[in-house]
């Protein structure tokens, strides 16, 4: 059990929160966008962790569940999807599916 | 300790820097992966050994396995890493990285403006999580239940490919082609102009479109023909 401050704890978490929404601005690989959407709730989850152990609760780890249950459902309906789009589209480029069709 | 949990969130954080800027899906897959294991081992050192071992487990088990499976599905030549490149242009990315950056020192601002909270000082165990969980969270587990249920369901429903032409194009286009047997003479073919460059669902909405066109123009002209 390490005496960590929770605010260095916090400035990673929210480091690597940034990080994958900077990916998910720059990149126009649908798959890299996936990428970025788990390092964002995998952050957003350590930052419950981290609150959960400076308050010495679990309910900050009862919070990362639920996120990781979010996390592994969005993952499987969004490469379902992103497999159709290879499918119809033959690319992963993300601008070609700006129309929705029926 | 407190070095092991810098170090690892050093780690984690260049790791995540490396998976944002490669090319190459694999290998950005792969950073991704130390990524995981560095939070993971950020979280033991945290005192949530449990929540360690569903990180290992759950991100970078199972779902990366299956972002490695998608990625092999896709069958990626070495054309894509040359496309990544071209769409990693400066002027691309340098916007949304300098307001990223600002964004990061607000919040690392706030967050050591006040003096520094040390944290509980105790392990927490996997009884205390579950006892947590299957008592004052049990909603939060039924919910979450029912989320993988919907996203199992859906994640079936979108696998199965559908067929290229829907039912309903497919009938207009055989009367298109009837009436385009009566009198062909005096009609352009409408699916010539229907060019081969666009992607499909395009090419579609064209043919259907054009089809329509065709067959109002076939019944204009043949109620003049019949008038003449």
């Amino acid at each position: 059990m390490a005496n960590i401050p929770i605010e260095h704890g916090l400035i990673a978490a929210s480091i690597l929160f940034v990080l994958g929404m900077a990916g998910i601005l720059i990149r126009r690989n649908i798959i890299f966008t996936l990428m970025s959407i788990e390092i964002m709730l995998n952050a957003a989850g350590l930052a419950f962790v981290i609150a959960g152990a400076r308050w010495g609760q679990p309910d900050g780890q009862v919070m990362f569940l639920f996120i990781l249950s979010v996390a592994a459902s969005e993952v499987s309906v969004g490469l379902a999807l992103v497999l159709q789009l290879f499918h119809w589209y033959k690319t992963l480029d993300i601008d070609k599916a700006s129309q929705m069709r029926g | 300790m407190n070095t092991v949990f810098y170090l690892s969130a050093a780690i984690a954080i260049i790791a995540t820097a490396m998976v944002i800027t490669r090319a190459n899906a694999m290998h950005a897959l792969l950073y991704l992966i130390v990524s995981f294991l560095a939070v993971s081992l950020m979280f033991f050192t945290l005192g949530a050994p449990f929540i360690a071992a569903l990180e290992v487990i759950v991100y970078a088990g199972a779902i990366m396995v299956l972002f490695v499976f998608a990625i092999m599905l896709f069958n990626l030549g070495p054309q894509s890493a040359l496309m990544e490149h071209q769409w990693l242009r400066t002027s691309g990315w340098i916007g949304p990285a300098i307001l990223s950056l600002i964004l990061l020192s607000e919040l690392v601002f706030e967050l050591t403006s006040g003096d520094l909270h040390a944290p509980a000082g105790n392990v927490i165990d996997p009884r205390q999580v579950g006892a947590a969980v299957f008592s004052t969270y049990l909603i939060g587990v039924e919910l979450a239940s029912i989320l993988l249920l919907a996203s199992l369901v859906g994640a079936n429903h979108l696998r199965r490919h559908k067929r290229v032409e829907d039912p309903l194009p497919r009938q207009q286009e055989t009367s298109a082609v009837q009436n385009s047997t009566k009198d062909w003479s005096s009609e352009e073919t409408p699916v010539v102009r229907t060019s081969a460059g666009k992607s499909p669902g395009e090419f579609q909405d064209e043919k259907v479109r054009n089809e329509s066109q065709g067959t109002k123009n076939n019944t204009g002209e043949g109620t003049t023909s019949r008038e003449l």
